[in-house]
């Protein structure tokens, strides 16, 4: 019958056709599909590097952005998340073996009193599609955690986020406890959450607010860009 | 003070039914020189506090209470609704507190020299905005009122997708421990919603008489 789906047999697509296809079942949320497609590919000698980059990420890209716009709501947006982290389950043992190019380091968290990790965790599977090396170190954390996580992994990025009105300004006692052990300048600092905006942001002595996970990524690659512009000069 | 639990809704006698309250808020009776400007989740409770008290001064209007699921608009909704009632009104006292808004709320009474209730979000001044500051320890408490407990399905289950992707619970979910219900009425059939909620998102549950806490006494000074 001309109304009925016709059901899509994966193997069958070509690549660019599967990669398109991916985009959509990702947009659908559809985990089952996307490990499915991922294997595929990788099956067709596809680098995991190119995957996560032209499927999962590119995909992504399109829900974050329609999230932005008012499209897409939260339960869609996890939903995808679920299906790229599905993906990305598959890719990140096989990037590792691939030595896929790391942009930098990145320590992430929700602060003391905070409990809400849905928008950090986002930010953290978007960073480490874009190639950084992420260490989420959950919610509640005292500044000690971050302080001491930002040293052990040798983070260039240190990120912060709070859903609450009243555990945001804990980022401030963060940053201004890293200004008076004289290593605030050796991180860029992030901040994010629902609450927040560019002037709160800019008021606590953060380097930049974030307004959801696709700009969580471009900050942070223009800010280690600098950065590598700094040290060759 | 705890109220009866009368739902007759607004001032004037006029119903105000919770999905109305949810989704298209209240209009304003055009009567009194102080107009009150609410959270739709709060209309129940400022219409009886104003009827139980004979405040004659006093009107209420209220924005949709979904707003809370886009905190960043509660700010813009506001400022058009003060300019759309300002005129009619001596006085304009915004029913809202932070509500998540990052400041937003408050740059807003600033701009317009208005005052808003006490704290950041109806369970504090619910509990009593010091009393409810001191849980440090209750960082993993979901709370509901009497109107989150009528409409837990249109406010939290729903917006979240919960209906349809139970499977998300853990994401929204995983890290709170109980619900905390912050009853304004003595209502057998709220308890039980509220207990209904926390099976459902697979928490504890803990009801707490709280009645009106600060409300009744921040609207007194309107």
């Amino acid at each position: 019958m001309a109304d009925e789906e016709e059901e899509i047999i994966l193997s069958d697509l070509d690549d660019a056709e599967l990669v398109e296809q991916m985009m959509d079942d990702l947009y659908d949320g559809l985990k089952d599909e996307i490990t499915e497609g991922v294997n595929i590919l990788l099956e067709r000698g596809w680098a995991p590097y190119r995957i996560l980059t032209e499927a999962l990420v590119a995909g992504m890209t399109i829900v974050g952005k329609d999230f932005r716009d008012g499209i897409l709501f939260v339960p869609e947006v996890l939903l995808a998340a679920n299906a790229m982290k599905a993906g990305m389950s598959i890719l990140k043992p096989l990037l590792a073996e691939t030595g896929a190019p790391t942009i930098g380091r990145m320590v992430i968290g929700t602060v003391k009193g905070d409990i809400h990790d849905i928008g950090q965790n986002l930010v953290t599977m978007m960073m480490e599609g874009a190639g950084f090396e992420v260490k989420n170190i959950g919610i509640n954390n005292p500044l000690e955690n971050f302080i001491e996580a930002a040293g052990e992994f040798d983070a260039d990025i240190l990120g912060m986020s709070a859903l609450l009105t009243t555990t945001m300004p804990y980022m401030k006692v963060v940053i201004d406890a890293m200004k008076e052990q004289g290593i605030r300048d050796d991180y860029i600092v992030l901040v994010g959450g629902a609450p927040l905006n560019e002037e709160f942001g800019r008021a606590i002595g953060a380097d930049a607010y974030c307004r959801d996970a696709a700009v969580a990524v471009e900050t942070a690659k223009e800010f280690m860009a600098r950065r590598h512009n700094r040290v060759s000069a | 003070m705890s109220l009866p639990g009368d739902p007759s809704g607004a001032p004037g006698g006029m119903t105000a039914p919770d999905d109305a309250l949810n989704s298209d808020g209240l209009a304003p009776t055009g009567t009194g020189r102080v107009l009150v400007l609410a959270c739709g989740a709060l209309a129940r409770e400022i219409a009886d506090l104003i009827r139980l008290n004979g405040w004659a001064h006093m009107d209420l209007a209220c924005l949709p209470a979904i707003l809370h699921n886009t905190p960043d608009r509660i700010a813009p909704a506001l400022r058009a609704a003060i300019e759309t009632h300002r005129p009619r009104y001596d006085r304009i006292l915004i029913g809202y507190g932070d509500c998540g808004s990052g400041g937003g709320i408050d740059a807003l009474c600033e701009d317009y020299g208005l005052d808003r209730l006490p704290g950041p979000h109806c369970y504090a001044f619910y509990e009593g905005v010091d009393r409810f500051l001191a849980h440090d320890e209750e960082i993993g408490a979901f709370y509901l009122t009497d109107f989150l407990a009528r409409q837990f399905d249109a406010f939290v289950i729903r917006p979240l997708g919960l209906d349809r992707h139970p499977e998300l619970r853990e994401a929204y979910f995983g890290h709170y421990d109980k619900v905390v219900y912050l009853a304004q009425t003595e209502d057998p059939h709220l308890d039980a919603a509220a207990r209904a909620a926390a099976r459902r998102l697979g928490l504890d549950y803990e009801r707490r008489a709280t009645g009106c806490g600060d409300l009744g006494s921040a609207l007194a000074r309107a």
